[in-house]
């Protein structure tokens, strides 16, 4: 199953030419872009890893491009997400977000229903991935 | 459907004749090319080799156009000369020429030195280097005194792992960055033959030679009539006899040390116009300097030991 989070998680996969004209867009705008990585695909997961500190003051994507295929060496079957910082007084929040490396196979979720008092049904969601430690869950 | 697939028609065939004159004039290096002669003076064999470069890559470009180009050229350069005599102002002229041709995508540059791209431990130095790299990717990354990050008497210096990831950049990333070391060329020349990596990878090297005192007085003209500033006749005589001593004197720098001692007058200037609170100034009064304003100079000879 197909993660979708982010911006453009409907679209099929940007192309790195893609990726590098949005991340000119938000160099463009001075928001400062950086790059996350993790193998737990839960939609509440925000314990995402930081691939070295958010990127300041560049003006070209190039910069941007040679860390995420620096990433992609180590981190290639993992989901690795890409998001904008825009520092500006007034908003001081992620402007953009994107997926930019996903691992091969996603079996996706389980649904849990737990019946509880009376009628009462509780959800849970579970990522079959999660079910092995972390670091291993890809096949990596 | 792929995208990058196309047939050979009429509109993505090349075209078979281009027109030089469009292009060059479309490109805007011309107005670029002219703004160097004006605002810099002197500097004749730079000039010269800038406009080389500046014909070869427009050719580069029309090449391009007619699907003659073999890969992008290499584009590294190496600019020698003691200090003040114009590398950084020239490096930012290149770096508006290579943009307007399109050989850097950006046009900026990133200026540092050996403490911006060397760590202070083991593990700091490939970080330090790669953020400068990226700061300047699209752009041209200027390097002065780039052999100070080759210091052979220490053989763990963390310099050589900066020169490790520079060579690479330098070698696999030419359409992002363009990297220009500067410094003495003596040195530098050393550095070359120690780190034969770097000589093999700069296409041009531009020489800066010392200005010549007529230069220099020009250049102190120039900066003066910037501020709306101008000598008076005697003080222009005397900033003549100020050159050719200075020259002699340690630590002269061209046309900063020109700067520099313009700053100095400037302020004995004013002190000369506040000392008299009760008279009424001209235009003319506040714009000129006056003999006494430069002689005041220690480099005259005087023996009141502040840095005048
Ligand atoms: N040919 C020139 N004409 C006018 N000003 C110059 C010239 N060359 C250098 N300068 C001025 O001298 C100062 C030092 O120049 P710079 O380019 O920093 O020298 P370098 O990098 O070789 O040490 C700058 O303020 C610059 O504006
Ligand atoms: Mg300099």
């Amino acid at each position: 199953m197909r993660l979708t989070q982010g911006c453009f998680s409907f679209l099929p996969d940007l192309t790195d030419e893609q990726i590098a004209a949005q991340v000119q867009y938000a160099l463009s705008k001075g928001w400062a872009v950086n790059l996350e990585f993790t193998d737990d695909p839960h939609p509440r997961n925000t314990y995402w890893e930081m691939w070295g500190l958010p990127m300041f003051d560049l003006q070209d994507a190039a910069g941007v491009m040679m860390e995420l295929n620096e990433c992609r060496k180590i981190y290639g079957d993992r989901y690795i997400r890409l998001s904008a910082f825009d520092s500006s007084h007034g908003w001081e929040s992620v402007r953009l977000s994107f997926i930019v490396n996903r691992p091969k196979d996603e079996p996706g979720f389980r649904l849990d229903r737990q019946e509880s008092d009376g009628r009462n049904m509780r959800y849970t969601t579970r990522a079959y991935s999660a079910d092995k430690p972390e670091g291993r869950r890809y096949g990596g | 459907m792929d995208a990058t697939a196309t047939t050979p028609n009429g509109d993505d065939a090349p075209p078979a004749r281009v027109d030089l004159r469009a292009e060059f004039n479309e490109v805007g290096i011309g107005e670029v090319l002219d703004q160097l002669d004006r605002e810099l003076v002197g500097l004749k064999p730079v000039k010269t080799r800038i406009r080389e470069i500046a014909a070869l890559l427009l050719v580069e470009r029309l090449r391009k156009r007619m699907g003659l180009a073999t890969g992008n050229p290499t584009l590294h350069m190496s600019f020698t000369g003691n200090p003040g005599t114009g590398k950084t102002t020239v490096a930012l002229r290149i770096a508006s020429i290579l943009h307007k041709l399109g050989f850097v995508r950006r046009g900026h540059v990133v200026s540092v030195t050996r403490d911006e791209l060397v760590g202070q431990y083991i593990g700091h130095t490939a970080p330090k280097t790669k953020e400068v790299l990226k700061k300047a990717m699209g752009g041209v990354l200027f390097i002065d005194e780039a052999y100070y990050l080759y210091r052979p008497e220490n053989e763990r210096d963390y310099g050589q792992e900066a020169i490790e990831i520079l060579l690479q950049v330098m070698e696999n990333q030419r359409d992002d960055l363009v990297v220009i070391l500067a410094g003495y060329a003596d040195r530098m020349e050393k550095f070359f033959q120690s780190n034969p990596g770097f000589r093999s990878r700069i296409a041009h090297h531009i020489d800066f030679p010392d200005y010549t005192d007529g230069e220099l007085l020009t250049i102190a003209e120039g900066m003066l009539n910037e501020q709306n500033y101008h000598f008076a006749p005697e003080a222009k005589a005397a900033f003549e006899r100020y050159i050719g001593i200075r020259k002699t004197q340690p630590l002269f720098a061209n046309a900063r040390s020109i700067r520099n001692a313009l700053d100095r007058i400037r302020l004995r200037q004013a002190n000369r116009l506040i000392a008299d609170l009760d008279r009424s100034l001209t235009a003319e009064d506040i714009m000129t300097i006056e003999a006494g304003d430069v002689l005041a100079s220690r480099v005259f000879g005087k023996e009141d030991g502040r840095d005048r």
